[in-house]
């Protein structure tokens, strides 16, 4: 599909002007899902169809009568976006095949799904649609719990945040287990393109956006953005992206890619801060101990660990 | 008037429908296996590996994923098909009222079947009545041949304009999913001049862009609702007209409902599918042993044909419905008996209803047992309560 127009950003100026997704919706004042639809549609273009999960995205973006989407959206389900991109593709192809849509034109389909909708109730049909390759950017906006339902625990939820279905107690310290490695999960698959993405960086999440559009020809693409939510996790509306930074200075989100097989950080942090920074501007870590953060310390040592090890070297540095 | 007899050939219902779904040039199939629905798809996957229908096949994980993506691919413009049965169709419940209220116009046939626990992977049509209230225009095959040409008449229905819902066509798992009858099938050129491909009006399109699935507040979404309400009753004309239709061009036509040696009888047993083509070869014998029954069969069950119902049965006596669906604690068990039940009083019709369940979990009913029904029908004794025939206290 040499068709493919693909965008390529090299400054902030060659982000297309274009609104795609236009404001008014009714997100929280300060979150960050909003930045990440825009800069998504403005790398997709026009000729694109949105399949939205249920969650605060499709809630927020669509009142009736009211929407802010100026390409074709889709909200069916929450656990089936995978399986309803999957059918708008096969249509396209089915169609353009039979004459019946013109060969020409060249429709991506983009999944638009939260953690919940993604790493648990919908992991079955992104499964699905992963492993029969079908020709869908999936699109994670990772804010580490329903939100919409009101800051409940999901697969997504990393060790030791406080949300409604794990309250912090004298027995429960907040959420107890490890945040689920989703994008391991979705390159056990072996797509062409996994990334992990952050709004704190948006030229490298717009090139993870626009690469993931270039490999539909071969196969479907998955990308990880950190979403980082002021309602959930408790923070300063002004401070969405200053956390989201530092989910990646820490250590805590790194940012890469896995192209073809081929890993690599974008993002490298030689001097990796401390992870206490970034929990201390979040409510939902507030009522950690110095133990409690530490152990949180060494669980993300491990991951770092885990990533210098897949990178082959050093890229991620100890903590200055 | 037809231009030449066309030669039957041996089917079961589910090859039937297959071959329906290729005669309709269906653009998207999405589906996964259950007993006793897969020979449907099986047979469709090997029309396309064979080429001889043009077609993408979704390999989908799950019946869930099946009609979410067939809902999908319906909206994106293109005629989309899936086939379920028993817990598969259980599975998908959530989305049967998103196609319906998603305006999606896609087919669906189901291969009745009863629903766990325990597992029974035999007959019985709790599965396809548990979802009668799902939106969907449903219609009853009692015959291959009836399936086959519903199918077709479904996609001219589903895609008209002024209908725009799904549809599911129901028949008997095993009973008539498997068992082999003479089909006559269709040139595919007339198959598809009597149902060429509508455009959907709203579909997902980057030169028209539409949001479809929003949230949809207190002050809007019953009126989303009602127009379904509307949608659904107005389609009855659509749905009479294409079957006529269907008979001028094919030389077979079913009716909304049917009403089979009727006329002079005083009772009649309401009965649909297998039940119903089985009481087609029994009823002459049962007249001979002096009992005066006819056949009620269900064909076009949502929207409910109620004026042709009234009509067949306003100068009847007595009124046998057999439900092979249970509905637990209800006024009558039987979900089909309760609402003919709302229906004479509506209609102040002055019919002794009898309701019995009978055939769960393919529990045999043979020509002995239609011929006791008959007597219940034909003695027109009153009965409070549902009768179980044939369960073992
Ligand atoms: C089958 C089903 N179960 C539960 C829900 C209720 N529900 C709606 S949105 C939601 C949470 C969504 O969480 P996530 O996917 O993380 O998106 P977010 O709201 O955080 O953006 C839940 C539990 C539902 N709509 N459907
Ligand atoms: S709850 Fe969180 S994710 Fe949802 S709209 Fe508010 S800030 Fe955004
Ligand atoms: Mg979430």
């Amino acid at each position: 599909m040499s068709q493919n127009k693909v965008l390529r950003i090299k400054s902030l100026y060659d982000i297309p002007r274009e609104e795609l997704f236009i404001s008014g919706h009714g997100l929280c004042p300060g979150c960050t899902a909003g930045t990440i639809m825009r800069m998504l549609t403005k790398v997709t273009g026009k000729d694109t169809i949105i399949v939205n999960a249920t969650g605060c995205v499709e809630v927020s973006t669509t009142r009736y009568p009211y929407s802010n989407w100026l390409v074709p959206w889709l909200h069916s389900a929450f656990e089936n976006s995978g399986a309803s991109a999957s059918g708008i593709a096969a249509a396209i192809k089915a169609m353009k095949r039979k004459g019946l849509m013109d060969k020409n034109k060249d429709v991506k389909v983009v999944v638009v799904a939260g953690d919940g909708g993604t790493v648990d109730i919908g992991l079955q049909s992104l499964s699905g649609m992963l492993e029969r390759r079908d020709p869908v950017m999936y699109v994670l906006y990772d804010n580490e719990a329903y939100m919409n339902t009101g800051i409940q625990r999901s697969g997504s939820t990393p060790h030791g945040a406080w949300t409604t279905t794990t309250p912090a107690g004298k027995v429960w310290r907040g959420e107890w287990r490890d945040k689920k490695d989703i994008a391991g999960i979705a390159a056990a698959h072996h797509i062409p393109y996994v990334a992990t993405a952050n709004p704190a960086y948006p030229m490298d999440m717009i090139n993870k956006f626009a690469r993931g559009l270039e490999v539909l020809n071969e196969g479907p693409s998955f990308i990880q953005v950190l979403m980082a939510c002021t309602t959930g996790w408790r923070f300063d509306p002004a401070l969405g992206i200053t956390i989201s930074r530092l989910a990646t200075e820490t250590g805590i989100f790194p940012i890469y890619e896995i192209d073809h097989g081929n890993f690599r950080v974008t993002f490298p942090v030689m001097k990796r801060k401390p992870v206490k920074e970034y929990l201390k501007l979040q409510g939902r870590f507030a009522h950690l101990t110095d133990e409690e953060i530490n152990e949180i310390q060494k669980l993300v040592d491990q991951k770092v660990e885990m990533i210098n090890k897949m990178a082959g070297k050093t890229v991620i540095g100890p903590v200055a | 008037m037809l231009e030449e007899a066309k030669r039957a050939i041996p089917l079961s219902t589910n090859h039937a429908i297959a071959y329906a779904v290729k005669d309709l040039d269906v653009d998207v199939i999405s589906a996964y296996p259950i007993t006793p629905q897969t020979t449907v798809v099986e047979k469709i996957s090997e029309f396309i590996a064979k080429g001889e229908l043009d077609a993408e096949y979704i390999h989908v994980e799950s019946e869930h994923s099946a009609l979410s993506a067939a809902i999908s691919a319906s909206l994106t413009g293109a005629r989309a098909f899936t086939a379920t049965a028993s817990q598969g169709f259980a599975l998908m419940h959530e989305m049967l009222h998103i196609a319906s209220g998603l305006r999606a116009p896609l087919v669906m046939s189901v291969a009745m079947r009863s629903l766990s626990a325990p597992i029974s992977i035999w007959n019985d049509q709790s599965d396809l009545f548990n979802a009668r209230d799902a939106g969907w225009i449903i219609i009853f095959a009692h015959t291959a041949q009836e399936a086959y040409d519903t199918i077709i008449q479904s996609y001219k229905i589903a895609e008209d304009h002024n209908v725009l819902l799904p549809v599911m066509v129901g028949y008997d798992g095993y009973v008539m999913s498997h068992t082999i009858e003479p089909v006559i099938i269709e040139d595919k050129e007339k198959v598809m001049k009597f149902a060429p491909k509508v455009q959907y009006p709203f579909k997902l399109d980057p030169d028209k862009p539409v949001s479809i699935g929003s949230i949809t507040p207190p002050e809007y979404y019953y009126e989303f609702k009602y127009q379904q309400v509307q949608a659904i009753n107005g389609s009855l004309p659509t749905i009479e007209k294409v079957d006529e239709d269907f008979g001028k061009t094919f030389g077979r036509n079913y009716g909304l409902m049917e009403c089979y040696m009727c006329e002079d009888a005083d009772s009649l047993i309401m009965a649909n599918a297998s039940y119903a083509s089985t009481l087609k070869a029994f009823l002459p014998e049962i007249r001979k042993q002096g009992l005066n029954v006819g056949l009620l069969r269900l064909r076009v069950y949502r929207p409910f044909p109620l004026q042709k119902f009234v009509e067949y049965t306003s100068d009847k006596k007595n009124l046998l419905v057999i439900d092979r669906a249970i509905s637990y604690g209800a006024p009558y068990q039987g979900p089909l008996a309760n609402e003919i039940s709302g229906a004479m009083v509506k209609e102040g019709l002055k019919l002794n209803l009898i309701s019995v369940v009978a055939g769960i979990g393919q529990r045999t009913v043979e020509f002995e047992d239609f011929l006791a029904l008959a007597r219940l029908a034909h003695e027109g004794r009153r009965h409070e309560e549902t009768i179980f025939y044939g369960v073992r206290e």
